[in-house]
């Protein structure tokens, strides 16, 4: 190969003090502008001339080691008749020297970055999530280390070599047929189980629904409306036409004349008492955001226009959690992700899990969804209706 | 089959050919080009400019990531008000992740791969003047130049380009209120989608003929090279799956400019409620996934294609089970129809379904799992050459199987609740289909570029690219998977609101340095591209010592492909060291009487006459027929 053409290092160095030059002065010119507004700027095109200087300079020491390889590929080849540097070889080596290092690379990884991930699920269906995971990491891995021994070992075993030619070896069909039927058959295992671990989870008897404590949350840009269903245990009906109504003060859209919202507790953290189903009745106000409560495994987009739901039982309390993870700050988090705009990075919301008593403590605290102001306008406001004024006041007038 | 290709107009005797050539003006050869290898070019390089400022935003938005505190005072001069005080804004963060995906997935990874090779090869390989419509294909071209210039263009939009991530979910992205990102910039990129649609549909429509109607003589089906497979059958599904997402796109302009409610309802934004009712935003997302999820087989069975014949070509050997390897191509192609349901378990879908799809899902791992098993054994006792070209598609192979085994967790709709929009998704597909894609599209740009430019690039130079590039992408794309297993979401601008992700901020910072490790060593790549168009080596007419049609077309790449009458073709394209045979490959174009040496009986598919005189060649020149011939 004619190397000595390509890296001319005349070339390569005119080339580069071209780009140099023309990039200087670029910068000479932005800095020029830049100076008259902002002082703060000053120096920052000599920061990066010196960044630009050292990438050139990184550029033709690999452009000089280039040269220094291809002379001596020359002088190999004039002094002994042979072929030069193997590039095959190293080339092959360096597979192996990957396979290596990226083994022992993936090992690390799992070790150091696997310590960090989160904890045991602390929610029934959760545990299951987590048997499905641990069967699905171990498969996955088996697969992934024996197919890249195979895949480097051939790269370095096989490299190329005059002396020999390839084996014709067009196919195989006893060998075809194995290697469809057996990740046939062990995904197969994995659908199934997945099936019915998700039809477990997602698929739930009406008196389960019924009996399970109803939160509804309705999630809109950047933060969380929480409300428990009170006494009666069913959440009141809203309308996205209500939301500001009764001067403002009906910031959820309540539809007041539904009774089942006067006893509803508007709360600012989610408690919930261990081992006790919990059924979480989710929409948006505006975009779609994403209930997600990665500690209990649980997922489900929030999305104007219809309801969505998750249920689920905890199984560990915050203490018992900070005890576990060794880590007296730990706390469950609720947090968005589904992209919902700007600070769709900071939607987060406070998770309690607390023994029974503690809950009907806690719950003996919350305040009502419906204040008293909010009643006295409603009131105030059907008066006026049968007047004929036209406020927002419920959906039935 | 030639009867067709003699009439088509491009496919003028050689004489009136040169004599044409006369009046080529700069404009029609190199801008208003109907040349297919000049439209390949074109489409290549836009490509390339396309994914170059991809790569830079992405740096852009690692560099937040890794240093969400840090101010760095020369964003705001390159970027101004969307980089106050020297940190990017959130919605820009948005805007730039926005525009990465949709650049990478639609512009460099669909029409720079495709279109790239698709036109290049087709004609080549089949034995073509040209393509079916060369201007039909000019068009393409030109309403993808059209589209590339207005998405990118975007970034000059006073409110910025669109910042709903590349899914543009409704009513994030219908909504102007909702974010920056959600005005003009939003309407711009539906604007684009639609020309590039177009541009994708003409091209794919051409491809789809071409290969149908102009194959050269002796060209059947299944003595087609597994790049033309792959182009066929990524056509066809471009074709089906594609004007979905056009009506999709078409619905939403309605939505946000005319008033109707097809993905809007109960919305309250702003202080005010929406006047929409009764839309889904549900039934975009179906659209999209309809077209998006065999998106994703548009964007890797090329490059799988293109691997294929790398591998083949540099291992000496055939491809090992061409029959499996194309049965698995259209087995993946009819099953992606039916998988899009898998990004959408946990959006509100009746979970009935998700499970379904899960099924489908988890069925298609099957035909992937056999090409790859496939690609092993033809590394198996193989001869390997290691061109930069084999080098990356061994990096494929490498990527593939990282990130599709990923895609078994995923299609679980069960681990899905806890992976979904998690930085896990992105680890999965980063790997699955951006790396692999890339490096079949790099694989295929090193192994053509003599068919492209008449030179050859830089081996050396393409050794540093590819070591650089393999390496950095597993460290960038490796770690992210442990992020996505401790519940860390995509999209998002700053890890520092949430105390428990703090412990990935160190990850953070090794990531970026790995991304930026990764984007100058692509400057290997670009200098070696570029001075080899120039001043690279001049390339002999077949280089690589390959059997397919385009080895045997002359260096100085002619309009009309060959000087001659076009090529016959009596074998399949992968005869690669077979036994008895002199050297170690046959051309396609090569008929068995001259091989009679290393004919086996499979060859003759059955004809007795050729059959009864191979037999008897065979007795006169005592060549022991051991079982392989019987």
């Amino acid at each position: 190969m004619n190397i000595k053409k390509f890296f001319n290092l005349k070339s390569l160095l005119a080339l580069g003090a071209v780009i140099f030059f023309s990039f200087s002065q670029a910068i000479a010119e932005e800095t020029a502008i830049v100076a008259e507004d902002v002082a703060k700027n000053d120096g920052l095109g000599k920061t990066v001339g010196y960044y630009v200087l050292l990438f050139l300079l990184l550029c033709i020491f690999i452009g000089i080691i280039g040269k220094i390889l291809s002379v001596y590929d020359l002088t190999r080849k004039i002094q002994g008749g042979r072929n030069g540097i193997k590039w095959d070889k190293i080339n092959g080596v360096l597979f192996a020297v990957t396979l290596i290092v990226g083994l022992y690379g993936t090992y690390w990884s799992y070790t150091v970055h696997g310590a960090q991930i989160l904890p045991a699920a602390s929610s029934i269906h959760g545990a299951k999530i987590d048997t499905m995971f641990s069967i699905t990491l171990i498969l996955t891995t088996i697969v992934l280390v024996l197919t890249h021994i195979a895949l480097f070992s051939f790269a370095y075993l096989y490299n190329s070599s005059k002396k020999r030619k390839a084996y014709y070896y067009p196919h195989n069909n006893t060998l075809e047929k194995y290697w469809t039927v057996i990740p046939a058959i062990v995904l197969t295992v994995l659908v199934l189980m997945g099936f019915f671990t998700w039809r477990g989870i997602t698929n739930i008897s009406k008196e389960d629904m019924k009996s399970a404590i109803q939160v509804d949350v309705s999630a809109q840009q950047f933060s969380w409306d929480v409300r428990y269903a009170g006494k009666d245990n069913v959440n009141g009906r809203k309308n996205f036409k209500l939301i500001g109504g009764l001067n403002g003060l009906n910031s959820s859209g309540l539809d007041l004349s539904d009774k089942a919202n006067y006893d509803d507790l508007r709360v600012n953290e989610i408690v919930l008492p261990v081992n006790k189903s919990v059924r979480f009745t989710l929409s948006s106000k505006d975009v779609i955001h994403s209930f997600y409560m990665p500690h209990f495994r649980t997922q489900m987009n929030c999305v104007p226009g219809m309801t969505t739901y998750f249920q689920f039982t905890p199984t560990k309390t915050t203490q018992e959690m900070r005890q576990d993870t060794d880590n007296a700050k730990f706390d469950y988090t609720l947090l968005c992700a589904k992209i919902c705009g700007g600070s769709h990075y900071n939607m987060q919301f406070k998770v309690r899990v607390v023994s029974n008593r503690e809950y009907q403590q806690w719950l003996k605290e919350q305040k009502p969804a419906v204040t008293e102001d909010m009643k006295k306008e409603y009131q105030l406001a059907m008066k006026d209706n049968v007047t004929g004024s036209e406020s927002k006041i419920a959906l039935n007038n | 089959m030639s009867t067709i290709a003699i009439n088509n107009p491009s496919a003028i005797p050689h004489d009136d050919h040169s004599h044409e050539h006369h009046h080529e003006t700069f404009l029609t050869k190199y801008v208003f080009s109907q040349d297919h290898k000049m439209i390949a070019k074109q489409f290549l390089i836009t490509g390339i400019i396309m994914a170059v400022i991809a790569m830079l935003l992405s740096i852009l938005f690692r560099i937040q990531l890794a240093y969400p505190d840090q101010s760095f005072p020369l964003l705001e001069v390159l970027l101004g008000r969307f980089a106050p005080e020297g940190r990017l804004d959130p919605n820009f963060y948005l805007s730039l992740v926005t525009i990465h995906g949709t650049i990478m997935v639609f512009f460099v990874l669909t029409a720079g791969l495709s279109g790239t090779f698709s036109n290049l090869l087709i004609p080549l390989q089949i034995g073509a003047r040209d393509m079916a419509s060369p201007f039909m294909n000019m068009l393409s071209y030109w309403l993808f130049f059209i589209a590339s210039v207005i998405m990118v263009s975007t970034f000059f939009v006073e409110s910025g380009p669109a910042g709903g991530g590349w899914t543009i979910y409704p009513p994030l992205s219908a909504v102007p209120q909702a974010m920056p990102g959600s005005g003009l910039g939003m309407t711009l990129w539906l604007v684009s989608m639609v020309l590039f649609v177009a541009s994708s549909l003409m091209g794919g429509i051409n491809y789809v003929s071409t290969i149908l109607n102009m194959r050269t003589k002796g060209m059947d089906l299944w003595k087609m090279p597994l790049t033309i497979w792959s182009f066929l059958l990524t056509a066809i599904l471009g074709i089906l799956s594609f004007p979905v997402l056009v009506a999709g796109v078409v619905l939403l302009i309605f939505d946000r400019s005319f008033g109707t409610s097809f993905y809007l309802s109960d919305i309250f934004i702003g202080g005010q409620a929406l006047s929409h009712e009764g839309g889904s935003p549900i039934l975009w997302q179906h659209l999209f996934w309809f077209l998006g999820h065999p998106e994703v087989y548009i964007v890797i069975m090329p490059a799988m294609g293109i691997a294929s014949e790398v591998m083949s070509v540099n291992s000496r050997k055939p491809i090992f089970g061409y029959h499996a390897m194309v049965y698995s191509l259209i087995g993946i192609t009819s099953l992606s129809f039916i998988v899009w349901g898998h990004h959408m378990f946990v959006t509100g879908m009746n979970p009935f379904l998700g499970g379904v799809f899960m099924i489908t899902t988890l069925i298609i791992a099957v035909p992937s799992a056999v090409k790859t098993f496939n690609w092993l054994a033809t590394l198996w006792r193989g001869n390997i050459r290691f061109t930069p070209a084999m080098l990356f598609a061994i990096g494929l192979v490498s990527f593939f199987i990282s990130g599709g085994l990923t895609g078994i967790w995923l299609g679980n709709a069960a681990l899905d609740i806890h992976l979904h929009d998690t930085y896990f998704v992105v680890a999965h597909f980063h790997l699955v289909m951006g790396s692999a894609a890339i490096f079949g599209m790099v694989a295929g740009v090193y192994h053509w570029f003599p068919k492209m430019f008449g030179r050859m690039m830089n081996a050396k130079l393409g050794y540093l690219h590819f070591w650089l590039t393999f390496i950095s992408a597993y460290l960038v794309f490796f770690p992210m998977h442990f992020m996505g297993l401790d519940g860390v979401p995509r999209r998002y601008y700053a890890f520092t609101e949430f105390e428990s992700m703090d412990k990935w901020l160190s990850v953070n910072v090794f990531v970026t340095w790995s991304a930026i490790l990764g984007a100058v060593a692509q400057v290997a790549f670009l200098f070696n591209f570029f001075y080899s168009i120039f001043f690279g080596k001049k390339a002999t007419e077949n280089p690589w010592e390959a059997n397919t049609l385009e080895w045997t077309t002359p260096v100085e790449r002619i309009h009309g492909n060959w000087p001659g009458e076009i090529p016959t073709v009596y074998r399949w394209p992968y005869d690669y060291s077979k036994p008895g045979h002199g050297e170690d490959f046959i051309l396609q174009s090569t008929p068995h009487s001259q091989t009679m040496s290393s004919n086996l009986l499979h060859d003759f598919e059955g004809n007795e006459v050729a059959e009864k005189i191979q037999e008897k060649w065979n007795i006169d020149n005592n060549r022991t027929t051991d079982t392989e011939f019987k």
